[in-house]
């Protein structure tokens, strides 16, 4: 499968702003890193986790909200001429939405047992995604970013102001910011499994297909 | 092939000559309509733009901030920085603030200075609200006071006004937009959770900023001007924040 120009360009631009939003959400998490449930909370009240990070106040949540909005806005709007664009091209329902016959038992144990037991995928296999990669791409564009970015609004006073239930459906402010974090970490996550996916899989080759949109393996391979 | 490059070059540049006519009636149209924040230059400033002129534009004025039941009070009420240490402040502290006044001028029909036996006789509104510090926590309270938009009404306030500045007795100066000062649930207080405000939450009269974060409720009010520009005031940006590395607007 070759990726297609929107795909390549969105995908290096979502990588460089996703990384201007952990920096700079881990630079604003620095000077509260304690999480809490509910509406309130601060240093004095039951908190839901103690991070074991240092408090640090030394105005990095200064820079760290400039930065943060200017990647959510870059994230946001390459995010929409991503989604826009995979539906009007279909490449969501051709080669993300999982076949039917790709979601029984079986061939889901398939896949995991070829990842558990390090299993390099065939040549075919490279030039399409499993099951598993599709229901995880897809958790992560129609599921991890959207909360991302409701969550974040949430914590919004201005924005809640005028939508309310923004933040009374997640529980209160606070219980927004514990779930952003969350679905942070799970970004993170899937960004290691990514990253150490892209290695197993031949790096040179998987980043140049992500640049150039060239299937470079078929050759690497022959 | 040269024909197509010419035919490239003539949309290139035609799309170019678009786009800087666009985004220079981008700019007209935002500065006419009070869309760009004070701190708005550099790269940050980019982001900063797009989030204050789109809510400012996607937001009713008005939309009034969440209010809580009394049961929803906070205990533990966390306190950022001393109160002021100069002398001026000690006096009218150690007086009771009787002889604390609040001058209000700049581009008003009246300038005026309030005592605060004069604030706590006009019109109070109480509002129990949630307020979040940038650090990442927040507290709920209830807070007693004057609306500032009553104390602008008994100035008069001029049509050419944009920004409405607070001069606390500290460095802390701050502004509001004109549609955060004339909001109804922008409050000049003096009271907290029942009680007169207490020190350490900004005696004798604190602002109080219901959408936005807590560093734009300014403490220990002294001084508040109405003025068209925020240029030559401080460094310009609008208020001391920017100055420290935080954006001007916190509605977030």
């Amino acid at each position: 499968m070759k990726h297609s120009a929107v795909v390549r360009v969105t995908h290096w631009i979502t990588a460089i702003s996703f990384v201007g939003l952990l920096v700079s959400g881990i630079a604003i998490l620095l000077a509260h890193p304690r999480l809490y449930w509910g509406e309130t909370g601060a240093v004095g009240t039951d908190s839901l986790i103690d991070l074991p990070l240092p408090f640090v106040l030394t105005g990095q949540s200064g820079w760290g909200r400039y930065l943060h909005f200017l990647s959510a806005w870059v994230s946001l709007l390459t995010g929409l001429v991503y989604v826009v664009s995979g539906v009007l091209t279909e490449h969501f329902r051709k080669d993300l939405l999982p076949a039917k016959a790709d979601l029984s038992l079986t061939s889901v144990a398939d896949v995991i047992s070829n990842h558990l037991l390090l299993r390099r995928p065939t040549e075919d296999e490279t030039f399409q995604y499993n099951v598993l990669q599709q229901i995880t791409y897809l958790s992560v564009v129609f599921v991890l970013f959207p909360l991302m970015i409701w969550t974040g609004l949430a914590m919004s006073p201005a924005i809640t102001s005028v939508v309310p239930i923004f933040v009374t459906l997640l529980g209160g402010q606070q219980s927004a910011r514990t779930i952003h974090f969350f679905a942070a970490g799970a970004l993170v996550l899937f960004l290691v499994v990514h990253v150490a996916m892209i290695f197993l899989a031949g790096f040179r080759s998987r980043i140049g297909a992500m640049i150039t949109g060239n299937a470079a393996v078929r050759k690497e391979h022959a | 092939m040269s024909e197509q490059l010419t035919r490239r070059k003539l949309i290139v540049s035609g799309l170019a000559a678009a786009g800087v006519s666009g985004l220079a009636v981008a700019r007209r149209l935002a500065a006419r309509y009070a869309l760009i924040p004070p701190d708005s230059g550099g790269i940050y400033g980019v982001g900063e733009t797009l989030t204050y002129a789109s809510q400012r534009l996607l937001m009713s004025y008005h939309s009034l901030a969440r209010e809580f039941e009394r049961s929803q009070i906070s205990k533990v009420i966390p306190v950022n920085g001393p109160p002021p240490d100069n002398d001026t402040y000690q006096r009218l502290r150690a007086g009771d603030f009787q002889d604390w006044r609040l001058t209000v001028d700049g581009l008003v029909a009246r300038p005026s200075s309030f005592s605060l036996a004069d604030l706590k006789r006009f019109p109070s509104r109480t509002q129990i609200t949630h307020q979040a510090c940038e650090e990442g926590w927040s507290f709920i309270a209830e807070w007693t006071g004057v609306p500032l938009s009553y104390v602008l009404n008994l100035v008069g306030v001029s049509p050419q006004a944009k920004y409405v500045v607070f001069f606390p007795f500290d460095q802390s100066w701050d502004s509001l937009d004109m549609p955060d000062a004339w909001h109804p649930q922008t409050l000049l207080a003096y009271g907290m959770n029942g009680e007169d405000l207490p020190t350490p939450h900004g005696a004798p009269v604190r602002l109080r900023v219901a959408r936005q974060l807590g560093y734009k409720s300014v403490k220990y009010l002294a001084r508040i001007t109405v003025t068209d520009t925020l240029k030559n005031i401080g460094e310009g940006l609008g208020s001391y924040s920017p100055e420290v590395g935080y954006s001007w607007y916190a509605g977030i």
